[in-house]
């Protein structure tokens, strides 16, 4: 057989900006980060609560200096991303039936916005009471 | 409209040239052509050097795929007026070697695909003497979407995740896994997940979902490979949580 030389295409470092698709998947997969962050600063939330008022009062004091206060304003937009994306592609991943046929997108990805509203309803209910 | 288009081609030769380069071809811009009509025209009246595949220009045989403007496309299938005025940008399918021009290798995808094992399994020593597996048409439809696949390679060109990892088994060849574990005749998902649920199975995946955006046959790779990853997940709590006998 004749040896062929084939040329392999070397993969840009920023494959990821040359389509508006790959950059809202590399964003995505970014804004997981940012879900570890409010899971830790609901955890040292939690923390302090639980120790004493002084330590609650020094959790706000911290939590109101600008670097926080950005920090989580950038964190809630690409939590907001992050819900957005992976509701869109539960159907996808997920096939639900409904007396044998398969449930229509929009109602899986609806049912889910359902189920978050109720879990905040919850949460809220539980933090006022 | 113009009467005229500009194609920039990909020319790679690889006894002369270190790298592709870009060669630029008017063809005709008529309604009723497609990419690869344009193609076929420098091939027959500018340029006989020209070398692409092409068969059954009707989207069934899956040759025909190039990068059109960087989108995976078969070439059959898309149109010279979307693109007027022009230039269009016919490259090789993306992430494969080329071999010359717009032809690439397709080997690694013939070595991956009988890793899956794209056929129907069963435990059972039933000959075609026996008759044939009846199927209702609601069993039919449970796998027809995955069957329409044609191994066009457009998903596997537009996968960041086989571009910076070749090793990755890649979308058609899990959805073709899927077409059979969910065939109601099929009693091989055992040995199919065996192989998928290895490091270079559906966990490669991190669920870019361009496989299905480009697919031409609406096969849905990704849907394919993350019902794949729910099903293994699933295995594996009850591999932990079942006694043996009860799996």
């Amino acid at each position: 057989m004749t040896e062929v030389r084939v040329y392999h295409r070397p993969v840009s470092v920023w494959w990821w900006t040359k389509k508006r698709s790959y950059f809202v998947f590399v964003m995505r997969e970014l804004s997981s980060i940012f879900i570890a962050w409010f899971v830790v600063y609901l955890l040292v939330l939690i923390a302090a609560v639980g120790r004493s008022e002084a330590a609650y009062q020094d959790f706000l004091d911290w939590a109101g200096t600008p670097w926080v206060v950005v920090l989580n304003v950038v964190a809630s937009l690409f939590l907001v991303l992050h819900v957005v994306t992976w509701f869109n592609l539960t159907p996808q991943a997920m096939v639900v039936r409904l007396r044998g046929e398969r449930a229509p997108a929009a109602m899986v990805i609806a049912s889910q916005y359902v189920g978050l509203a109720v879990v905040s309803a919850f949460v809220y209910w539980l933090v006022t009471r | 409209m113009a009467d005229s288009i500009r194609l920039e081609v990909t020319r790679y030769r690889p006894e002369t040239d270190s790298e592709p380069q870009f060669q630029e071809y008017d063809v005709p811009l008529r309604k009723e052509w497609t990419i690869l009509d344009g193609l076929n025209h420098v091939k027959d009246e500018v340029d006989t050097t020209l070398s692409f595949r092409w068969s059954c220009r009707m989207g069934i045989c899956g040759s025909c795929g190039m990068n059109v403007d960087g989108e995976p496309k078969l070439t059959c299938a898309t149109f010279l007026s979307d693109y007027a005025p022009g230039p269009v940008r016919v490259e090789p399918l993306g992430n494969f070697p080329v071999v010359r021009d717009l032809v690439v290798d397709l080997y690694d995808f013939m070595e991956k695909l009988p890793r899956v094992k794209p056929w129907i399994i069963r435990d059972d020593d039933v000959t075609v003497v026996d008759g044939e597996y009846l199927q209702t048409p609601e069993e039919l439809d449970a796998y027809k979407q995955f069957s329409m696949c044609i191994n066009c390679m457009l998903c596997y060109a537009a996968c960041p995740v086989y571009a910076l990892d070749p090793d990755f088994i890649g979308p058609a060849a899990i959805a073709l896994a899927e077409r059979y574990d969910l065939d109601s005749r099929d009693q091989g998902a055992r040995e199919r997940l065996d192989v998928l649920i290895e490091h270079d199975g559906v966990w490669g995946c991190t669920f870019v979902g361009e496989c299905s955006a480009v697919c031409p046959k609406d096969v849905d790779p990704a849907g394919a490979i993350q019902r794949y990853k729910l099903k293994a997940a699933q295995e594996s709590v009850k591999a932990v949580l079942l006694p043996r006998g009860a799996r």
